[in-house]
C-alpha cells in the first residue's frame, strides 16, 4: 500500500509541477484532445515563442475538447473575454462550424482573429488501380453519373473534407450538390483505407495526413488544392492547372478574446509574424507536410469573413443550415 | 533473419539504464493510472505527453515512457475490476464479471495472478505478432469496408445474450438502452445534432468513460451504502496468497484463445481492445468446459478477457504504425505523440524509420517483462486494498473517479452526468439488468450506425450490399449462430442454467 501511495504521490507531484510552472505564463487553448491539429498548433507555436524569446515561460497548453471546438469558443467568449494572455488554436474546422452555426449561436465576430501561419493543402486521391487519370476524368465521371462515384473524407458530412468535394464540383460547373456521394470517417488515414480497399472511388483530405500513402504508391493524387505545387510533391498538379479554380487550405492559426486592447492584440500579431518568419517554424512545416500560408491581423479578418460567407452558401445548398 | 538483426538494433537503442528507468517509472505509473477508475490508458498517456515534453525527452525515450504507461494501464485496469467491481478502464469491464465474484470468495490473489499472467501472455504474443507480421497484417484493414464493420458489430451484439445474467431479454434491453444513448450528439452522416437540446456538452455525444465510471463506480457506492457493505469483497478474509499453478495450467487454453481473438480485434481499426476482450470472454464462455461457472468466479472468465484486451492493445499498434489509423483512444494519443515527434506513421514507417519502430517494439517487450515481474509480487500489495476500511476506501475511489472524469473535458457537466449514470446503474442492479451491454451499446453504437449508413450511401440504398463479401457473410453467419445456438443448446442439455444465475443476480 505504501508503495502504491508513493507512486501515486510521485505522479501527482509531476502533474502539479507542470501546472505550477504555468501560473504566470501565456496560455494556449487547444479545443481538442492532445494529438489533433489544434494541439499541434498550440504546442509548436508555444515552443517557438519560448525559443525565440518572446515568452519567458513555457506556454501552457490547455486541452479543452468538446463540440468540435465549441466548448472552448463559448468558454473564451463568456468567461475569458478580456484575458490578454490567452490564445486559442483554430483551423478551417473552426470557421466551418461557425458558418454552420454549430457553436450554439456564437458568431465569428465574438473573438479577434490573430492570423494563420501555415496551411495544409487539400488533396484529391484515387486508388492506384483507379481508371481516373486526371482530375477532369473524375469530374466528368461524377457529372455523368453521381451515384457511381463516392468520396471518402476525414470529416463528417458538412465538414471541411466534404466541402472540398462540393466546392470542387461547384467550380467545375456541377450544380446538384446533394447528388454527390460522400462518406465521413474518423480522420484522413481511416478514409484512405476505404479508398485503398476499393470501397470508395476517391478520397479527399489534407496532404500531411496521407503523405505516406502517396509516397508508398497505394494511392494516386489527382490534384492538390493549393495555389502552387507543394514542395516535396512537385509531380502532383494543382487543381488550378487543370482548369478548376479551387484553393482549399486547412489553415493553422489562432484567435484571441474579443475584449483585449489593440496593443495587447498587436502583441499577438507581432509575435505570430515572428514565429512565421522563424527558422524553427519553417522546419516544423517541412517536417509535417505543411505549406506556408501566412495571413495576419486585418488580412486574416477579411479572409475569415469571406471564408464563412462561402461556406454558408454551400451549406445552405446541401441543407446543413437553413 | 532480418527480424533478429532489427530486433537487436531495437534493443541496442532501448536497453540503456536511462530508458530502463523510464520504462520502470512508466510501468509503475501506468499500472496506477490503469487501476484508478476514470483514469484510463488514453487520458493517462495524454496527461504524460506534456510531461515528456517538459522533461525534454528525445523521441526514443518519450516513446519508451509512454508505451510503458500504455501497457501498464492495460495491466492495471484489471486490479480495480477484480477488487472493487469497478473497471479501471473500459477494456477491463469484462474482467469484473468473474474477477469480482472470485474476490468475494476470498480468491482475489488468485484472480490477480491469473489475470496478470494472462495479460503478459496476450501482450507478449501480440508484440511478437506485431514484429513478425505488421506490414502483412496492415492489409487486413483494407478488406474491411462499412458492410464488414457493420457485420462485426452485429456479431458482438448477437452474442450479448448471456452476459451477466442469462435473461436474454434483459441483456437486449440494456443493449438497446446503450444504443439509444449512443445516438446523442452530432450525426456523422448528416452533420445534424441529435438529442442535444442545444447543449454544447452533448454535441460530441456521451463519453463512454463517463458512463462506465457512473454505471460501475458510482452505482457501486450507492449499493454499498444501501447494503452497508454486506456482500462486498471489502474485508473478506483472504486465503494465503500463492501462485495458483493449477488454475494457470487450466486456463492456458483460455489465454491462447483470448489472445487470438483480441489480437484480431486489435488489428481492425474499427474494433479495439474493448471489443477484443468482450469477444474473447463470450467465445470462452461458449467453448469452455467450465462454462456453467462463468459469472460466478470462473478463472477462465478472468484469463480470456485479460489476454484478449492486452493482445488487442498490441494488435492496435499494427494499424497505428503501418497506416496511421488509430484503433482505439489510446493509440490515437500515441499516434499524436509520434506526430509531435515528427514521425508520421504510415506505410513507409517500417522502411524509413526502422530505428523508431524496432526500438518501440523492444520497448514493448521490455515493458511487458517488467510488468509481469512487477505485477505478480505486487499482488500482495494490491489485495491489501481490501483490508482498508470501507469508509476510507470508497470515498477515496469516488473522489478519484470525479477527478478523472473532470480531467476529461474540464467541465462539471460530465460529473453530473456521471452521477446520473450512477443512479441508472443502481436501478439496473435492482432490476437485475446487466450493465455491460449498456456500455457496449455506447461504445459501439455510433460506429455501428455510421457504418450501416455509409454502406447505404455507397450502395445507393441497396441492403443486399451488407452481404456482398465473403468476410461479411462469414461474420453474419457467426452472428446468427451466436444468437441462436445458446437457445438450442439449452434445450438439448436440458439443464437450464437460469436458477443458478438468478442467485448471482440477487447478490
Amino acid at each position: 500500500m505504501t508503495k502504491t501511495f508513493a507512486a501515486a504521490l510521485r505522479a501527482g507531484v509531476l502533474m502539479t509541477l507542470v501546472g505550477a510552472t504555468s501560473a504566470t505564463a501565456a496560455e494556449c487553448i487547444a479545443p481538442a484532445n492532445p494529438g489533433g491539429g489544434w494541439d499541434f498548433t498550440c504546442r509548436q507555436i508555444g515552443r517557438i515563442l519560448q525559443e525565440i524569446g518572446l515568452e519567458s515561460n513555457l506556454v501552457q497548453v490547455t486541452n479543452m475538447a468538446g463540440a468540435g471546438g465549441g466548448v472552448a469558443y463559448t468558454h473564451v467568449v463568456s468567461e475569458r473575454d478580456a484575458d490578454p494572455e490567452l490564445i486559442v488554436a483554430a483551423s478551417s474546422a473552426t470557421t466551418t462550424r461557425l458558418a454552420q452555426n454549430a457553436f450554439a449561436g456564437m458568431t465569428a465576430d465574438q473573438v479577434r482573429w490573430v492570423g494563420t501561419i501555415a496551411g495544409d493543402p487539400g488533396v484529391i486521391v484515387v486508388g492506384k488501380d483507379s481508371p481516373f487519370q486526371t482530375l477532369s476524368d473524375l469530374i466528368e465521371a461524377v457529372k455523368a453519373d453521381p451515384s457511381a462515384v463516392s468520396f471518402a473524407g476525414g470529416s463528417a458530412v458538412g465538414g471541411f473534407d466534404h466541402l472540398k468535394v462540393l466546392m470542387l464540383m461547384d467550380r467545375a460547373g456541377f450544380e446538384d450538390a446533394r447528388a454527390i456521394k460522400y462518406i465521413g470517417l474518423d480522420g484522413g488515414a481511416d478514409a484512405i483505407t476505404q479508398t485503398v480497399g476499393g470501397f470508395t472511388q476517391a478520397m479527399t483530405g489534407d496532404i500531411s495526413e496521407i503523405q505516406g500513402f502517396i509516397r508508398s504508391g497505394d494511392v494516386r493524387a489527382l490534384a492538390v488544392l493549393s495555389d502552387e505545387r507543394v514542395s516535396g510533391f512537385e509531380d502532383i498538379p494543382t487543381a488550378k492547372e487543370q482548369g478548376v479554380d479551387l484553393v482549399a487550405m486547412n489553415w493553422r492559426g489562432l484567435y484571441a478574446p474579443k475584449g483585449i486592447s489593440d496593443e495587447e492584440f498587436a502583441r499577438w500579431t507581432d509575435a505570430l509574424q515572428k514565429v512565421a518568419d522563424s527558422d524553427q517554424w519553417k522546419q516544423v512545416m517541412t517536417e509535417n507536410g505543411l505549406s506556408p500560408y501566412t495571413l495576419i491581423g486585418a488580412d486574416f479578418q477579411t479572409f475569415v469573413n469571406d471564408n464563412i460567407a462561402e461556406i454558408q452558401e454551400i451549406s445552405r445548398e446541401i441543407g446543413i443550415i437553413q | 533473419m532480418d527480424i533478429l538483426s532489427n530486433l537487436a538494433l531495437g534493443f541496442s537503442i532501448a536497453l540503456s539504464p536511462w530508458t530502463l528507468m523510464l520504462a520502470f517509472v512508466g510501468c509503475f505509473v501506468g499500472t496506477i493510472i490503469g487501476a484508478l477508475p476514470g483514469l484510463g490508458p488514453s487520458n493517462g498517456v495524454a496527461l504524460l505527453i506534456p510531461i515528456s515534453f517538459s522533461m525534454g525527452l528525445d523521441a526514443i525515450s518519450a516513446l519508451v515512457l509512454l508505451t510503458s504507461v500504455y501497457y501498464g494501464a492495460m495491466y492495471g485496469g484489471r486490479i480495480s475490476s477484480i477488487l472493487l467491481n469497478i473497471p479501471g478502464d473500459e477494456p477491463a469491464m469484462m474482467t469484473t464479471l468473474d474477477g469480482y465474484p472470485m474476490a468475494k470468495q476470498g480468491r482475489a490473489g488468485d484472480a490477480l495472478v491469473i489475470s496478470g499472467v494472462a495479460s503478459f501472455y496476450g501482450a507478449l504474443l501480440a508484440t511478437i505478432g506485431l514484429m513478425l507480421l505488421a506490414p502483412l497484417l496492415s492489409r487486413v484493414a483494407f478488406e474491411f469496408g462499412p458492410a464488414e464493420y457493420f457485420a462485426l458489430y452485429m456479431l458482438a451484439f448477437c452474442t450479448l445474450g448471456g452476459v451477466g445474467s442469462n435473461n436474454q431479454a434483459k441483456a437486449a434491453l440494456a443493449a438497446a438502452l446503450g444504443l439509444g444513448i449512443a445516438m446523442i450528439g452530432l450525426d456523422q452522416t448528416t452533420g445534424m445534432p441529435r438529442f442535444t437540446f442545444g447543449e454544447l456538452h452533448l454535441m460530441d455525444g456521451i463519453d463512454f468513460l463517463v458512463a462506465i465510471v457512473g454505471l460501475f463506480a458510482v452505482s457501486e457506492v450507492f449499493h454499498f451504502i444501501e447494503s452497508h457493505g454486506k456482500d462486498s469483497a471489502i474485508g473478506v478474509k483472504l486465503g494465503r496468497i500463492t501462485i495458483p499453478w493449477r488454475d494457470l495450467g487450466r486456463t492456458h487454453g483460455a489465454m491462447a484463445r483470448g489472445t487470438g481473438i483480441g489480437f484480431l480485434a486489435g488489428i481492425l481499426p474499427g474494433a479495439g481492445a474493448s471489443l477484443g476482450s468482450f469477444l474473447a470472454y463470450m467465445a470462452e464462455k461458449s467453448v469452455s468446459r467450465n462454462r456453467a461457472n462463468f459469472g460466478k468466479g470462473a478463472p477462465e472468465g478472468v484469463a480470456a478477457p485479460e489476454a484478449g484486451n492486452n493482445a488487442a492493445a498490441g494488435g492496435a499498434l499494427v494499424p497505428m504504425l503501418t497506416l496511421g489509423v488509430p484503433g482505439s483512444g489510446t493509440t490515437a494519443v500515441l499516434l499524436a505523440l509520434l506526430l509531435t515527434l515528427n514521425i508520421t506513421p504510415g506505410p513507409l514507417l517500417f522502411t524509413e524509420k526502422p530505428d523508431v519502430v524496432w526500438s518501440l517494439i523492444a520497448a514493448l517487450l521490455i515493458a511487458n517483462v517488467m510488468l509481469l515481474i512487477m505485477n505478480v509480487p505486487m499482488v500482495k500489495v494490491f489485495v491489501r486494498i481490501l483490508s482498508v476500511p470501507s469508509w476510507v476506501l470508497l470515498p477515496g475511489v469516488t473522489m478519484v473517479a470525479f477527478v478523472g472524469i473532470y480531467s476529461l473535458t474540464g467541465s462539471s457537466f460530465d460529473m453530473l452526468l456521471m452521477v446520473a449514470f450512477g443512479v441508472l446503474g443502481w436501478i439496473c442492479r435492482k432490476l437485475g439488468i446487466p450493465t455491460v451491454p449498456i456500455i457496449l451499446g455506447i461504445l459501439l453504437g455510433n460506429a455501428m450506425e455510421d457504418n450501416l449508413r455509409r454502406a447505404m450511401v455507397l450502395s445507393n440504398g441497396d441492403w443486399t450490399y451488407l452481404f456482398s463479401s465473403g468476410i461479411s457473410i462469414g461474420l453474419w453467419t457467426a452472428a446468427v449462430l451466436g444468437f441462436v445456438a445458446p437457445m438450442f443448446l439449452r434445450r438439448f442439455l436440458k439443464k437450464p442454467p437460469i436458477p443458478a444465475t438468478e442467485s448471482y443476480d440477487r447478490d
